[in-house]
């Protein structure tokens, strides 16, 4: 188990509901390594003291134990947990050898509206400097 | 955002959220804005106990629809009709803000003489909506100081969505509604960072702060950044992605030279030396955060492309329908384990700072794809978020005074924000437009890409309910939400359901030409006869199977909202009594 590092523990840290666009503002409830509860900022332009149920429910989602926890790579037809550097290696090592076999028009990229700024920025970069193409989309219109 | 883009030459929200408060007159269109954007429903509310007048267009009666002061039920995927017939209303009361047609905005004749030789009693055959009912609306909305339009995927998941999102915004320009405070057409972003997805270049056309692949000055500022040269032709879109092949248009052949976002740049396009065959597939895939073995329409196409994928990698934060289809699976960090940037729908570029460590070994999608990066000898040394932010600060014009440390202790910064002095930009095209004049763009009704038949007679709408969220691959893991929502529920007309004899609870089966998913009954009054009603967060009922890939010519938007389907009975012919 990580440990949050010593000047990363804080009681509220205060961050943006990851559900719909209104884009709330809000405090995580924090002991330890856990998040322990949610109170909406009650002077952030959006949010205005007020969440909804969704926003209220994220401490359960966040802990929850279905959460991925390690890197899995298909083996014999099932995904199996291996190593970080198994993993990447693996992924690299494909996307290199398709892209070099069927060019780089032959791979494709996925980003998210759920993921931050900086990731999609990061991952657009990825498709169009390292991969070499522009195939790379998200689900706006979804 | 297509539509806005072309009128304004800016696809985002004019407006700010909490200025809707302030508007005389809201009309909503296509939203369900109480379930899917509850603070600006709660604004709109706010707005309404101050007096301001409610208009709201879409088939079935929301809850927002509800408490409007009029409610247009048009039928399904006829919004351009509609707004046209409103428009013609306004002209002919003489409702139209000549000063500002003349100073701001261009084409407009072209608007006039089609609207003159428009026929009302042929809107009402289109739309349903009687001609009084139009009047009335015109009439609210034409005489106000101040009106604000919202509207969500409803208007713009249309094989015509384009031109619905270009109506509307005529009908701000004819009544001089978008200049100012508290009047705009502000599109509501179903995802929190859809906007910041747009913005960062996360598109086949465009590079960070919408700057086009095909513009060689813009290639060029990037290849000085990166050492490389982003390619000159625009990639493939989600659904060529996903579906292995360019989406059915709604209106006849795909043509690239007709999408704005794949426009060739000038003598290059289809000469372009390296330019790939559009026929050759995609093989390899790299998904993060999505899930489009439940999102996007057409399900089973969707699986089947997949099979046929050599190699198919997924990072997310749980082992989604899509994830455990991958070859190889990262474990993402959430949104509590890491910092960095959402922009909301009203363009507020906001902190999320990591408040806990992640699970097991889970590591952040930065952290992800710069070690993949590295691997393929590429690297990317970037000491955390803020430093890639300054990066983006640098390429991107619109967020080149956006930096963690101005975000920090605040409530974010509006874009266009262009340098480290610039206060942000509450709402847009004061002064001038984007694109400099705003540009009146005529648009005819265009029926949906499928119609119901003798075997499919009923029309399915898709959308979201309040205690769920897109595919549910987060709010399903919590029990409460579950408990609250935990059944895929169809909303059936009573009389539709009494026709087939289909009580309420009961099992039922809807089938469209691509599929079929069970779901139990809701009768609702919510719902008009000849529709039916269902949402898209259900693994267990992927109503997706069952939707078209017939996509907007412009903006490849699928129309998600209308397909022709059967309902029966799940028990077949057996369970009927005869
Ligand atoms: S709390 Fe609700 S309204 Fe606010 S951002 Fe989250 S999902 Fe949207």
């Amino acid at each position: 188990m990580n440990a949050v590092p010593r000047d990363r523990v804080r009681e509220n840290v205060f961050t943006i509901c990851p559900y719909c666009g209104c884009g709330c503002g809000l405090y995580l409830r924090c002991e330890g390594d856990q998040v322990v509860g949610v109170l909406p900022s009650r002077h952030h332009p959006v949010s205005r003291g007020n969440l909804c149920v969704k926003g209220w429910q994220l401490p359960e989602v966040i802990q929850h134990p279905a959460r991925l926890t390690s890197p899995l790579r298909r083996k014999n037809g099932r995904l199996e947990p291996v190593s970080w550097d198994e993993a990447l290696a693996y992924c690299a090592a494909e996307l290199g050898r398709i892209g070099a076999e069927h060019g780089p028009e032959a791979l494709g990229v996925l980003a998210s509206a759920k993921c931050t700024c900086e990731e999609n920025y990061l991952l657009q970069k990825f498709a169009r400097a390292v991969l070499k193409t522009n195939n790379i989309d998200h689900c706006a219109r979804l | 955002m297509a539509g806005l883009a072309t009128t304004f030459g800016s696809g985002a929200m004019t407006n700010s959220i909490n200025e809707i408060e302030a508007a005389e007159v809201i009309l909503v269109s296509g939203s369900n804005t109480t379930e899917a954007h509850p603070q600006v429903a709660r604004r709109i509310y706010a707005a309404k106990d101050r007096g301001a007048k409610l208009i709201v267009i879409d088939p079935r009666r929301t809850a927002i629809a509800r408490l409007a002061d009029l409610h247009l039920a048009l039928k399904p995927g006829s919004d351009i009709p509609l707004i046209n017939g409103l428009m013609k209303v306004i002209l002919d009361e003489n409702l139209a803000d000549d000063l500002f047609i003349e100073l701001r905005t261009e084409n407009f004749f072209a608007l006039r003489d089609y609207l003159y030789r428009l026929d009302l009693a042929e809107v009402y055959r289109q739309t349903g909506v009687a001609p009084e009912e139009l009047r009335r609306a015109a009439l609210l909305y034409g005489r106000a100081g101040k009106a604000v339009i919202c509207y969500c995927l409803g208007v713009t998941q249309h094989v015509c969505g384009t031109a619905n999102v270009e109506v509307l915004a005529n009908l701000a320009m004819l009544t001089g509604n978008v200049e100012k405070e508290d009047a705009g057409v502000d599109p509501l972003r179903g995802q929190n960072n859809v906007q910041g997805a747009c913005d960062m270049g996360a598109l086949p056309g465009m590079l960070p702060g919408y700057q086009p692949v095909t513009d060689p000055e813009a290639r060029q500022r990037f290849a000085a950044a990166w050492g490389v040269e982003p390619p000159a032709w625009p990639g493939r879109t989600l659904l060529a992605m996903t579906h292995g092949r360019e989406p059915d248009s709604g209106d006849g052949p795909v043509s690239k030279s007709d999408s704005p976002a794949a426009k060739p740049g000038g003598a290059g396009g289809a000469d372009q030396p390296g330019q790939p065959d559009p026929a050759s597939g995609i093989r390899a895939l790299l998904i993060m955060g999505e899930n489009p073995l439940l999102s996007d329409p057409d399900l089973n196409g969707v699986a089947e492309n997949f099979r046929r994928l050599d190699f198919l990698a997924v990072s997310d934060i749980f082992l989604t329908e899509t994830a455990a289809q991958a070859d190889v699976v990262f474990p993402a960090a959430c949104f509590a384990e890491k910092d960095g940037c959402f922009t909301n729908t009203e363009r507020r570029v906001q902190l999320i700072s990591r408040a806990v460590a992640p699970p097991g070994q889970a590591k952040s999608d930065l952290e992800i794809i710069a070690a993949l990066s590295q691997q393929l000898g590429y690297p990317m040394d970037y000491q955390s978020a803020a430093e890639v932010m300054e990066e983006i600060a640098l390429l991107t014009p619109i967020y080149g005074g956006i930096y963690h440390d101005r975000l920090a202790g605040g409530w974010g910064l509006q874009w266009p924000c262009w340098d480290r002095q610039h206060p942000g930009t509450p709402y847009l095209h004061k002064y001038y437009f984007t694109r400099g004049r705003g540009r009146f763009a005529v648009a005819e009704h265009q029926p949906p890409a499928e119609s119901t038949d003798a075997d499919y007679p009923l029309l399915l709408n898709t959308g979201r309910v309040y205690h769920h969220y897109h595919t549910g691959s987060m709010t399903r893991h919590s029990a409460i939400l579950n408990r609250e929502c935990r059944h895929p529920l169809l909303q059936i007309n009573p009389a539709d359901a009494r026709a087939r004899q289909i009580a309420g609870g009961e099992a039922v089966r809807l089938i469209s030409r691509r599929g079929e998913v069970e779901f139990k009954a809701e009768l609702s009054q919510q719902v008009p006869p000849g529709m039916v009603y269902g949402n898209f967060h259900f693994a267990e009922a992927p109503i997706n199977q069952l939707t078209t890939t017939a996509s907007d010519r412009r903006a490849r938007c699928p129309e998600y909202k209308i397909c022709a389907v059967r309902l029966e009975k799940a028990g077949g012919d057996e369970g009927r009594r005869p």
